[in-house]
């Protein structure tokens, strides 16, 4: 996936105005399935995996013994019929990391489950944007779109390929996600007629949504965080059994120390990855994980890591830029309504 | 992808280029490195009366995915500064060599233009 097909800008207001695609196909594919998949999937992800339904996706993050995000997933229950009980996505390059992980605590366990990494079977392709619905209805068979409800999803046929349609996405836009077997991707993509989008464009999306990207938001090592500082708390069921819950209970009850807030720039400038966060008397509190110039509000948006006392909207605060204070203002995430 | 390389210019390898009629000169980047940053955001500029150095950096372009330093061609004082591009960056992108023009400069030596790229060397480094 390139940076970008035309320009972030042009492939950026297609998915807010109308409809564009992404091949997503980096992102892992991994599958559970037997008696004990259900089991298995509630120990190693935040979210109660049991209220799913066969067609409901859940997003949650995968913990260590610690409580910190190793990566953030969405974890589909398969519609009725399909050979495997659970697929779950996970970042890019973590597919083996991952696999691993349900293997080992599958035989730590002596659970009775099948862990399969399909992430060279599967292509994944997302159409996202205000007109995905209709552009998608049009190429799709054996499946009423309008009937999937946000996080369902649903076998059906694209452009004649046999696929799984998911009404998921990482833009904040109606959409939907498609998989469909690796050597049927150019078929699928070809037929989704739109303005194709690379990952510049992807960035700035979830960036205005305030959603989390592996790698800037949380990583075990660079950015060790909990659920609950990176401001997906909602994901933690701590009433469920999973590897990281007893230190997470604790910091549910103490609350996290610091906390993701979105900025905004007020004076000019853009926010960038690693730009020191300060308080208006230069005091350093935090720094920015993400950052750009937002290309639907014309400004400049960031997320950053700050002591829960700044993590407030309206707080005053200093975005460090090639040593220049500029002024900024915190602000609740999304960025956008939508 | 062929780039506009006007034959009345020079340029520096690091895609800025110099238009010099008698004392004065025209300074901005080409349009190859206004689509090497893509979508442009942000530009910050020195102020009139400025002191420009051959090969110091004098200001920054921030696209929506890079920042990149700018270096100045030719030695002298700033005169005028481009002011259109406070709110309409995209200039850069739209007309490099004519609306998105950076800076005017009273040169302080003349001979300093032999040490830039020609048209056609700066076409074989961008080719």
């Amino acid at each position: 996936m390139p940076v970008e097909f035309e320009s972030i800008r042009t492939e950026h207001e297609a998915v807010r105005n109308e409809v564009g695609k992404f091949d997503v196909s980096h992102m892992g594919q991994i599958t559970v399935a037997g008696p004990d998949a259900a089991t298995l999937t509630q120990r190693l992800t935040t979210n109660d995996v049991t209220v799913l339904d066969p067609g409901e996706a859940q997003y949650g993050a995968i913990t260590d013994e610690d409580g910190i995000m190793l990566d953030d997933t969405v974890v589909y229950r398969l519609p009725e019929g399909a050979a495997d009980e659970f697929l779950f996505i996970p970042n890019a390059g973590h597919d083996g990391e991952m696999t691993e992980r349900w293997l080992s605590e599958r035989d730590e366990r002596g659970l009775d489950a099948t862990v399969t990494n399909r992430t060279e079977e599967y292509a994944m392709i997302a159409v996202q944007g205000p007109d995905a619905p209709d552009l998608l209805a049009a190429e799709t068979e054996d499946v009423t779109l309008s009937a999937l409800s946000r996080f369902e999803v649903a076998d059906g046929a694209v452009a004649g390929i046999d696929s799984l349609i998911a009404r998921t996405g990482y833009t904040g836009e109606p959409g939907f996600e498609i998989l469909c077997p690796w050597d049927d991707a150019k078929a699928v993509w070809g037929a989704l007629e739109c303005q194709p989008c690379g990952l510049g464009a992807r960035d700035t999306l979830r960036l205005e949504m305030g959603f989390l990207l592996s790698g800037q938001e949380f990583h075990p090592v660079d950015e060790p965080r909990t659920p609950y500082e990176a401001g997906i708390g909602w994901t933690v069921k701590l009433d469920t059994e999973f590897v990281g819950r007893d230190t997470l209970e604790g910091v549910a009850a103490d609350g996290p120390e610091e906390e993701l807030i979105g900025i905004e720039l007020v004076d000019r400038g853009v926010p960038r990855h690693g730009y020191d966060v300060t308080t208006p008397d230069g005091e350093p509190i935090g720094h920015i994980t993400s950052g750009t110039m937002s290309p639907t509000l014309g400004a400049p948006i960031a997320l950053a890591y700050v002591p829960a006392a700044y993590a407030e909207p309206d707080e005053s605060v200093r975005v460090v830029v090639r040593g220049e204070p500029k002024k900024a203002r915190t602000r609740s995430t999304p960025f956008l309504d939508r | 992808m062929s780039f506009d390389v006007p034959d009345d210019l020079r340029y520096l390898e690091s895609h800025e280029w110099v238009r010099v009629s008698g004392d004065t000169a025209e300074v901005g980047i080409t349009a190859f490195a206004q689509d090497e940053l893509g979508d442009v955001v942000f530009v910050e500029l020195p102020e009139e009366g400025a002191e420009l150095t051959a090969g110091e950096d004098f200001g920054v372009v921030e696209s929506i995915k890079a920042v990149s330093d700018v270096y100045g061609p030719i030695s002298g004082t700033v005169t005028e500064v481009n002011d259109r591009l406070r709110d309409e960056p995209e200039l850069l992108n739209e007309d490099p060599f004519g609306d998105g023009w950076m800076l005017e400069v009273e040169v302080a030596d003349e001979s300093e233009v032999d040490d830039l790229l020609s048209p056609a060397a700066y076409r074989d480094q961008i080719e």
